[in-house]
């Protein structure tokens, strides 16, 4: 079985994010950028399945800035087998919106024939949680969502999904998309043989004409601005008074 | 919380101040390589290093009679650097490494020692160890001791000192008694083993410095041996913990003071040939101290990014024009003071960094058989292991004053970074015994070369230095008056020794700050094209900051150089 995974260039986690002055959107420049954690935990499940046999080959593909190579490589290094890039941008402001993302994916996978996707539940720039769910929808395949476990059994995907208030475990007939949660598994680091390794791996490099999208957005930007500063707290010297102000102020209670 | 390093910076000293790209070509490596490496090194460091750096600092390992007892978390640290593939990344391809230039392998191990000097120290004791045995081990030597250190199994240490002997290791009386089988058993007392004993790996391979019976006094008769803890049919040797060192920093670092032979001899091999030792240890010596400037400049960097975030974030007092005390307060690095301290710690520390990374790729061209280095590396190496460490401290002073009351509490690191960097002036020779080697010893070699050769590489920067006319002279006079203090004093070395060596430290700080003004003029050019705006501006006030602020006290040194200064030297020890 082939297994697709689609991986996004982001913000790096630990970076504080600035809005940028104009309100167009984060700035973006000069900044430290890597593979959005979600992506990265769903190359490692990947590798995982090859290592146990229930897959043979992993093709990561990223959607975006030509720097998103360096992403690509990133999994190849983890131990991804091939990447294509599709260079949808040259600007790292251009954010290339979950529909887009979704058609290309479509078209990545009638080429490709993948068994699985697996993908990040979301990237953790604009935190839409939407691609997974619209590629599966326009091709048609069953979905398994914020998977925290993955079995291959047969011809199904078996997934524990975290759900409100607890897990779920579904059954989904493959071919099938998974996007994966925080919890299904530590990923790897890249390590330095590997690294060398991921120099000869093949990437391909692609453009939204080849695979016939139109990538231009739908969606214009109003406004982005920094969350209101939280307020200073206050000491209570009761608990009485405590209750009072949830109850009273706040109106929580 | 990281602040550990600034991955911009360390960007920008590789590929525009020092052109990494050019040495991995020639290595066969490109930029897409040399990034993904430095980024593992940076997550690794972020993930499983700096997390547990105040915790190994609060609960230093501990000696119960027979166990070394380390927190847990180190050995999962270990485990993820081994495999990540660490400890192969600078050796030889042929010795089975990765053949990395020496430049990248130090920026790696600067996230590694920012992040957690105290855990990052057993590892990089190994790769110190393994080198040695790369460049001056047999064939069965290496196969025995290097392979297992590059598959990050086996741990190493440096065993010169003696309780009675540091600086001096000429007194040393650690004896080896040559075996019939061709091996030494080895009788003595060794003091301040980084890493001599704990249970991680499978093996501690010691390099311990010892004289065998009957060799010339002095350094001449001093050789080299191989005394690995557990002996190749798994027996232990007989190398026995005598006690923990109790320390002011690097605390998660065992320092040990071992006794070899309490049972009838530490089995021991030698490397090279008899009453060769000293050089052989000087060798490696000499990365060393590149290595210890490298560290110092590091822990002050950090200490720096911390002090930045918090000036940033601590709001006190308004602006001093500001009357309104209903006005909300600023945060500190409005007040220009602040400011102030944070470029002299940025002077010291990112200038540090600068320094010892060109250090380093002044050995990856030596190797690459590039002409002239070798004198370079000679008259750098004093100062570059020196004015890091005291200067780059500084930074770290500095940047407890900036945090003012809780910078003196445990509850931010910045006290603990000072106390891991107050160690650097100390160790792999103390700042005197590097001052007495500059003067001493790289001045007065080959009628001046070394000096000549550093000069000619700042009128190189000099000639580049067009949009700094100010600086290029003020940098230009100051080596010509460099040139003929140097001089002068070399025509008296001889007939008054004393004299001459008596201001040695000050003739290793002068010069180190000149050094030092030569590396941020070179920073200010170099960052002139950067794609960041401000991080060009950012260099280029702190270059004048250096020349405006730090650079004058040269002045006063040179004129107490110049008449041979005899106030310290003749005061009589009764006097104190």
């Amino acid at each position: 079985m082939k297994v697709l995974v689609p991986v996004k260039r982001v913000i790096d986690y630990n970076v504080k994010v600035r809005v940028k002055a104009d309100g167009s959107g984060v700035d973006l420049a000069n900044v430290k950028m890597s593979m959005n954690p979600f992506d990265e935990i769903a190359v490692e499940e990947a590798i995982r399945l090859r290592e146990k046999g229930a897959a043979e080959e992993i093709v990561v593909v990223s959607i975006g800035v030509k720097q998103s190579q360096e992403t690509l490589r990133t999994a190849l290094a983890m131990g991804a087998d091939r990447a294509i890039l599709i260079n949808a941008a040259d600007d790292v402001h251009t954010d290339i919106e979950p529909l887009a993302v979704a058609k290309l994916l479509a078209a990545v996978v009638a080429e490709e024939q993948p068994g699985l996707v697996i993908a990040g539940k979301q990237a953790i720039d604009n935190d839409m949680n939407a691609t997974g769910q619209m590629l599966s929808a326009l091709l048609g395949w069953s979905q398994a969502t914020f998977a925290s476990e993955l079995a291959i059994e047969g011809d199904n995907a078996v997934v524990t999904r975290e759900v409100d208030g607890g897990l779920q475990t579904i059954k989904v007939k493959m071919p099938a998309i998974v996007t994966v949660d925080l919890r299904l598994n530590e990923p790897r680091y890249a390590s330095l043989p590997n690294i060398m390794k991921a120099k000869k791996k093949p990437l391909e490099e692609k453009t939204p004409a080849d695979y016939g999208v139109d990538v231009s957005p739908r969606l214009s930007v109003v406004k982005t601005s920094e969350p209101p500063e939280r307020a200073a707290g206050v000491m209570v010297s009761s608990v009485e008074e405590l209750v009072g102000k949830l109850k009273n102020e706040a109106g929580v209670i | 919380m990281p602040n550990i390093l600034d991955a911009t910076d360390l960007n920008f000293l590789l590929y525009d101040l020092l052109d990494i790209e050019a040495t991995l070509t020639a290595t066969g490596h490109d930029r897409a390589i040399a990034d993904a490496i430095l980024t593992t090194a940076e997550r690794l460091a972020e993930d499983m290093f700096q997390p547990f750096a105040a915790k190994a600092d609060a609960q230093e390992p501990s000696f119960d009679g027979t166990h070394v007892h380390l927190i847990p978390e180190t050995e999962a640290a270990l485990t993820a650097y081994a495999q990540a593939g660490f400890p192969a990344a600078g050796f030889a391809e042929a010795d089975g490494g990765m053949g990395l230039p020496y430049l990248l392998c130090q920026a790696a191990a600067g996230w590694f020692t920012a992040a957690n000097v105290g855990f990052a120290a057993y590892p990089f004791l190994a790769l110190a160890a393994g080198n040695l045995l790369a460049e001056y081990g047999t064939e069965a030597q290496k196969a025995a001791y290097l392979t297992p250190i590059i598959e990050g199994r086996y741990f190493g240490t440096m065993c010169l000192s003696e309780p009675q002997a540091g600086s001096s290791l000429a007194d040393i009386r650690t004896r080896a008694e040559p075996q019939d089988d061709g091996s030494y058993r080895l009788f003595g007392n060794k003091m301040w083993i980084s890493g001599g004993a704990h249970e991680m790996g499978e093996n501690i391979i010691h390099l311990v410095l010892a004289k065998v019976p009957g060799g010339p006094a002095g350094t001449k008769g001093i050789s080299l041996f191989i005394v690995p803890k557990f002996l190749e049919d798994g027996t232990l040797n007989d190398v026995h913990l005598a006690g923990l060192n109790h320390k002011m920093g690097y605390r998660g670092t065992t320092n040990c003071a071992l006794n070899f032979g309490e049972q009838g001899g530490a089995v021991g091999y030698l490397i090279g040939e008899e009453n060769r030792g000293l050089s052989v240890m000087f060798h490696m010596m000499n990365e060393a101290r590149i290595g210890v400037g490298q560290g110092a400049s590091v822990l002050g960097v950090s200490g720096y990014l911390h002090a930045v975030e918090y000036a940033r974030e601590r709001t006190q007092g308004r602006a001093v024009d500001n009357r309104d005390p209903a006005s909300p307060m600023v945060p500190i690095i409005e007040h220009a003071d602040v400011r102030r301290q944070l470029m002299q710690a940025r002077s010291y520390a990112e200038g540090s960094l600068a320094l010892c990374l060109y250090a380093a790729s002044l050995v990856d061209r030596l190797r690459a058989g590039e002409d002239g280095v070798e004198l370079l590396l000679a008259i750098l190496t004093p100062v570059v292991k020196s004015w890091p460490s005291e200067f780059a401290l500084r930074a770290n002073d500095i940047a407890i004053q900036i945090h003012g009351g809780y910078g003196y509490t445990r509850d931010y690191p910045v006290e603990r970074l000072y106390r891991d960097n107050r160690l650097n002036p100390i160790h792999e020779g103390t700042k005197g015994v590097q001052g007495m080697d500059l003067l001493g010893r790289k001045v007065v070699q080959d009628g001046g070369a070394p000096l000549r050769a550093l000069a000619q590489e700042i009128m190189v920067t000099l000639g580049t230095a067009d949009a700094f006319p100010q600086e290029r002279d003020q940098l230009g006079a100051l080596l010509q008056r460099v040139g003929a203090v140097t001089a002068g004093m070399a025509a008296q070395a001889a007939s008054d020794p004393k004299a001459y060596l008596a201001n040695a430290t000050i003739y290793l700080d002068m010069l180190g700050h000149v050094v030092m003004a030569w590396m941020w003029l070179r920073q200010a050019i170099a960052a002139q094209g950067h794609s960041d705006p401000g991080f060009a501006q950012g260099k280029t006030a702190t270059m004048r900051y250096f020349f405006r602020y730090e650079l004058p006290a040269t002045g006063p040194q040179l004129d107490l150089l110049e008449s041979m200064d005899r106030t310290c030297l003749d005061a009589d020890t009764d006097w104190f």
